[in-house]
This record gives structure tokens, C-alpha cells and sequence, in this order.
């Protein structure tokens, strides 16, 4: 499994789209920070852009490597190597190179301006640390999406759906069912559906940074346990292991499974 | 001129001798506790009161008296009742650590509790262990000043306040640190009170309280974590300068609330990491101007019946919500802020923005109707129904804007 993680690591490494990717965030974090010339607002900014264009990027490089790279697959596929190391191998390939490209990209600048010398330096920190497990995230989601799918346009499909639902649609309906059940109790049942979104899991969770002061202004005890206390922080991390671990298992599953 | 002489020597010189007394009070003395050291001595005598522990209380003062702690003795009431009560004009009390006020339900009892007096002075006090601190009654033209006190309330019902004034006029209180009582500073029914350079931190209802009090001052105050920085409610003509109000944080904390008040000035505070900044309800004609509020939940929340307020060159800087309406109507005028969520332009480079900034987004809207919706604060569906509120205001006051928006953070020093 290593072997072929390096392999597809490497073969990133020196692909286009890596590097790409790496001066695209390259480039937010220089153009934030020269622009507001101050920390804590170019982490709020940056909070809303990792948000919405980590999973996109996700899911769209985890399917198109996928199917890039079907022929090899095949190939190793012949060779005696167990097969959920050829799978799990290319994902955290993929998912790697991703992080690594988000966390060089967006740390050099930050650590140029000054960081570590900062306060903002523990938000800006969960920040990366949020980026990074969506990618995992969402790279594995794409995966199992791919894994599903032979057909190509499809796999698409479904993924730019995939995010589409979980950026946007899920936070509508969200909504909309809050609104529409106002006269019952609600704090448990908003706190379950932000955990069954990874994206609104990570929102939550910089949240609890930079907004704390708004939050507990709600008048609850669920919301006043979860937000007041470190209890919040460790749930929300722990929920969005749960959610790189579940996909991750259903790769390995559907992975031993499939008809090539 | 001999004669007259010896008039002024025999009549005017024995008073003046008697003004010159001294009392000292110390375990080993002639005169060992405070009470007998008052009973002894004689209008405008000074009490030295020498380091050591002093177990009294009701100690009534009826006549004009200075009562000086040299090295901070300590008056221990042993929770029996009221310590100091002061019934005469011209008193002072300064330099004593006092601790250990009695408890009750029925009686207000205070450390040092001043009743129809003038011209008092109570200063470089150490309050602890207290049940009210210092509670000034129907008293005028005093000074309370340097004193630190320091509570342990743990509920509202059964706690004081740190320093009290009740139908007072004309008193100074300033650079008093207050810690932990229930209001820091109450006042009511006072009028002409300054209150500057205190701190009011930790008290479990406000650091500041005002009711039905007219024409008073507070300016430079620090108010931190306090269940309220300040309560200002049915009062006029308070101006309120240059404080800080600092994580005033909870369900129902603000860092200043204004209930009932008209024709107050605003003017140079800052309010940080509060939950909400300063709430208003049923308060006119009041101006605020050069504040800045950073990092609150909610930087105004205005309640209804605020008619004719003015906001101008206040920043707005980085609040979750910067303004939350509960009607659609407005009669308040924002004006030249800056927002540090405006979004706009300026083309002819004039320093204000060309575009019109609408401070109440519709999820403020949505967060009063159904509180719990706070969850999907930043998200992205919200921006895009915040959008399409902001091109066309359907939900929140359409003539509710910032016509001139500034471009960069406002320096207040230069308009001061």
C-alpha cells in the first residue's frame, strides 16, 4: 500500500493541477492578507473560501484521478497485490498531495506576515486542520462515488451534486425545517443536523472561534453545553474523523468487491 | 492691643486647638476601640487608627470626624450587621480594610453607609466579605474615591451591591475598583453624579446600574465580564464617554443596555466581545458617535420605540451582525460609519463609499424569529439569501442604510 501511495503521491507531485492548486491558494493567501492588512479578517475570509472550495476541489480531483487512472488500476489489478491497498493507496495519494498543496499554499504566506507571532495563530491553525480533513473527506466521497460508477459522466454528475447538496441544498432544507418547526424545542435537533454535514461540522467548529460571543447569546442548555465548554470542540473533531473513517471503510468494502 | 490680645488667645484659640486633636486608637492604647474613640472625642478631632484587628460593628459616627487607618487596619464586623454609619457632614474614613458584613434579607446592611450627610469623603478603602459596600443615602456633595472592594456573591437574591447611591446629588466616585457583588455601582433616584476611572469587573447583574437618575456622568470606566457591563434604564441626560465594555458574555448580556433613556450622548467607547454590544429599547434622541465595536455577537440590537438617534462615524469591525431591527420601521439616521463588511466601492476616491451599506442583513431577522437558526451563521446558503435581501429588502427596513459608508477605519483621535 505505501508503494502505491508513493507512487501516486509522486505522480501528483509533478502534475499540473497540484501545482496549480498550491499558487491558487499561493495566491488567496497573499492577496487577503496585502489587501486587509489585518490577520483576524483575512481568517474570517479564508474560513469562508476553505468552506465552499476545499470539498469542490475534493471531490472533482478525487473523481477525475480516479478515472484518469483506471487503465493503471487495471494493471495493478493483475499483479499479486491485495486490493484494498491499491485503492486506499491512490486515495491517500490523492487526498496527500491535496492537504499538502492547501497547507503549503496557505501557511507560506501567513508565516511570512507573521503568524506565529500572532493571535490569531490557534484559529488560523484549526483552519488548516479543518481544510485538511475536509479534503479527506470529500476526496474519499469521491472515491466511493467513482468506485459506483463506471460511467464517467455520471461519477461527475453525482459528485458536483454531492457538493452542491452538502455546500449549499442541505443548509436550505436546514432552514427551512428550523423555520417551519419553530414552536418545538429544536437546539438537539440542529446540533444532530449539523453533525451529518462535514461541511457544516467545520463551519461549527471555526465558529466556535471567531463568533463564540453571538452563539452564546441563544438561550438553551444543549447549545450553552456544546458552545461554552471544550466538549463542543472535541465532538466536532472527533464527528469529522468519523466522517474521513466511514467513507474510507466503505472504499475497502466496495473495493474487494467489484467486478473490473 | 494687649487687651485684644488676649480675647483672641482666650476665645478663638481653644477651638482651633480642639480642631488640631488627635485620637489614637491601638490594642495597647489608652483608647482601644473605634466606638470609644468616637464617643471620646469632639467635632473635627482626627482618629488615627493604628494597624490591627478591630472586632466591631455598628459603629455610629454623629459628629465631624476623620477616621484615618495608618497601614490599613482591619474593622472585622464578624457578620453581625452594618460596621460604619456616618450621620454627620464633614466626615471622612480612609485607609481601612474592612471585612465580614453581616447578611440579611430584611436590613441593607453596608460596610460604611452614609445617611443625610454633606462634604463626605471615603477613600483608600479595602471592602471585603460584604454584603452592600458602601451604600450612600439622601446625602450630597461627597467624594468617594480609591477604594477597592471585593465580593464573593454567588446568587442575586442574597448579595449587595458595591457601591450604592440613593437619593443622592453632587457626588464624585472614581478610581474605586469593584469586583464581584451583585451591581457594581447602583444608582438611583441620584442626579449630577460623575463616575470616572473605575473598574467594574466580574459582578453577577451590572458593572453600572442607573434607574430614574438624571444628569450623570460616566467616562473612562473599564466594565468586564459582568452578567451586564452597564444598565442605564429610565434615566436623562446621561452622557457616557470614553469607556470600555469588555466580554459582557451570556443568553441575556449586553455590554450596555439602554432602557427608557432620552437625550444621552454616546460618545468614544468601546464595546468588545460582547455578546451584544448595546441594546436599546424605547430610547430617543440619543447620539452616538466615534465608538467602536469590535467582535461582538451582535453590535446593536434596537428593540422598538428608538425614534430620532443618530449614529455617526462609529466603526463596525468584524460583529457577527453589526445591527438587529425587530420592526420595519426606522426613524434613526446611520451615517458616515465604517463597516468592516462593506463591500462597496469608491470611484472618485473621496474616502466614502459610492454604494449605500444596509447594516441589518435578513438572518438577523431570521435569528430573532427563530433563535436556533444562529447554528448556520456564515454558511453559505445564508450569504446568497443575504444577497438577495440587500438588492431588494423585503424583510428589513428599505430606508435603513448608511448612505455614506467609510472607505477605511475611522481614527477617532483626529476628530476629538
Amino acid at each position: 500500500m505505501r508503494k502505491i501511495l508513493k507512487y501516486s503521491f509522486y505522480d501528483l507531485m509533478r502534475s499540473r493541477w497540484s501545482y496549480v492548486y498550491f499558487l491558487f491558494y499561493l495566491l488567496l493567501g497573499i492577496v487577503l492578507l496585502f489587501l486587509n492588512n489585518d490577520l483576524n479578517k483575512a481568517v474570517i475570509t479564508l474560513m469562508n473560501v476553505i468552506i465552499v472550495l476545499v470539498p469542490l476541489i475534493g471531490t472533482i480531483f478525487g473523481v477525475m484521478y480516479y478515472y484518469n487512472s483506471k487503465e493503471f488500476t487495471e494493471l495493478l489489478l493483475a499483479q499479486p497485490v491485495k486490493r484494498s491497498s491499491i485503492f486506499l493507496g491512490q486515495y491517500f495519494g490523492v487526498a496527500l498531495s491535496l492537504s499538502l498543496s492547501l497547507i503549503l499554499g496557505l501557511g507560506g504566506p501567513f508565516v511570512f506576515y507573521g503568524i506565529f507571532n500572532s493571535s490569531a495563530i490557534w484559529d488560523f491553525s484549526l483552519l488548516l486542520v479543518t481544510g485538511t480533513l475536509l479534503t479527506l473527506i470529500f476526496t474519499a466521497l469521491a472515491f466511493v462515488i467513482a468506485l459506483f460508477n463506471e460511467n464517467k459522466i455520471k461519477g461527475f454528475g453525482y459528485a458536483i451534486l454531492l457538493w452542491l447538496f452538502m455546500a449549499v441544498i442541505y443548509d436550505g432544507l436546514f432552514l427551512m425545517s428550523l423555520m417551519y418547526f419553530e414552536d418545538y424545542p429544536l437546539d438537539k435537533f440542529s446540533l444532530v443536523a449539523t453533525m451529518l454535514n462535514p461541511v457544516d461540522l467545520s463551519r461549527v467548529l471555526i465558529l466556535l472561534k471567531l463568533d463564540i460571543s453571538a452563539l452564546l447569546g441563544y438561550t438553551g442548555a444543549v447549545f450553552q453545553n456544546f458552545f461554552g465548554t471544550s466538549f463542543g470542540l472535541i465532538l466536532s473533531l472527533g464527528m469529522l474523523g468519523l466522517w474521513v473513517l466511514v467513507p474510507v471503510l466503505i472504499i475497502n468494502r466496495k473495493a474487494k468487491r467489484k467486478d473490473f | 492691643m494687649c487687651r485684644l490680645l488676649f480675647y483672641i488667645v482666650l476665645f478663638i484659640l481653644p477651638p482651633l486647638v480642639s480642631w488640631a486633636n488627635t485620637i489614637t486608637v491601638c490594642e495597647g492604647c489608652k483608647v482601644s476601640s473605634i466606638k470609644e474613640a468616637v464617643k471620646v472625642a469632639s467635632a473635627y478631632d482626627t482618629i488615627v487608627v493604628q494597624k490591627g484587628v478591630y472586632r466591631e460593628y455598628n459603629i455610629g459616627i454623629d459628629k465631624p470626624l476623620t477616621l484615618l487607618g495608618e497601614n490599613q487596619p482591619t474593622i472585622d464586623g464578624m457578620d453581625k450587621g452594618e460596621i460604619i454609619t456616618i450621620e454627620s457632614d464633614h466626615v471622612t474614613v480612609d485607609g481601612f480594610t474592612i471585612i465580614n458584613v453581616g447578611t440579611s434579607y430584611t436590613t441593607d446592611y453596608a460596610a460604611i453607609r452614609v445617611v443625610k450627610s454633606t462634604d463626605f469623603l471615603i477613600q483608600q478603602n479595602t471592602l471585603e466579605r460584604l454584603f452592600f459596600g458602601i451604600y450612600l443615602e439622601k446625602s450630597n456633595g461627597g467624594k468617594v474615591l480609591h477604594n477597592t472592594i471585593k465580593g464573593d456573591a454567588v446568587n442575586e437574591y442574597n448579595s449587595g451591591n458595591g457601591i450604592q447611591l440613593w437619593y443622592c446629588k453632587d457626588v464624585e466616585v472614581a478610581n474605586n475598583s469593584v469586583r464581584n457583588v451583585r451591581d457594581g455601582i447602583y444608582l438611583e433616584f441620584s442626579d449630577n453624579i460623575h463616575i470616572h476611572n473605575n473598574k467594574s469587573i466580574d459582578n453577577l447583574r451590572y458593572g453600572l446600574h442607573f434607574m430614574f437618575s438624571n444628569n450623570d456622568s460616566y467616562t473612562k470606566n473599564l466594565f468586564e465580564n459582568n452578567g451586564a457591563g452597564v444598565a442605564v434604564m429610565f434615566s436623562k441626560h446621561i452622557e457616557m464617554k470614553n469607556n470600555v465594555f469588555r466580554k459582557n458574555w451570556g443568553t441575556a448580556a449586553f455590554g450596555l443596555l439602554l432602557k427608557e433613556i432620552n437625550d444621552a450622548e454616546i460618545i468614544g467607547n468601546v464595546f468588545e466581545e460582547n455578546t451584544v454590544g448595546i441594546n436599546i429599547e424605547g430610547s430617543n434622541r440619543i447620539d452616538y458617535r466615534h465608538n467602536d465595536f469590535i467582535n461582538n455577537g451582535w453590535a446593536m440590537k434596537v428593540r422598538g420605540a428608538c425614534y430620532t438617534n443618530t449614529f455617526q462615524f462609529n466603526n463596525f469591525l468584524y460583529n457577527s451582525f453589526d445591527v438587529s431591527y425587530n420592526s420595519k420601521l426606522n426613524d434613526n439616521l446611520f451615517d458616515q460609519n465604517f463597516w468592516s463588511n462593506y463591500t462597496g466601492y469608491d470611484l472618485n476616491r473621496n474616502g466614502i463609499g459610492d454604494v449605500p451599506y444596509r447594516p441589518v442583513k435578513l438572518f438577523s431577522y431570521i435569528v430573532n424569529r427563530t433563535p436556533e437558526t444562529i447554528i448556520l451563521l456564515r454558511s453559505l446558503f445564508i450569504d446568497i439569501i443575504d444577497f438577495s435581501e440587500k438588492v431588494s429588502p423585503v424583510f428589513t427596513p428599505d430606508n435603513l442604510m448608511d448612505e455614506h459608508p467609510r472607505m477605511k477605519r475611522i481614527d477617532h483621535d483626529s476628530y476629538r
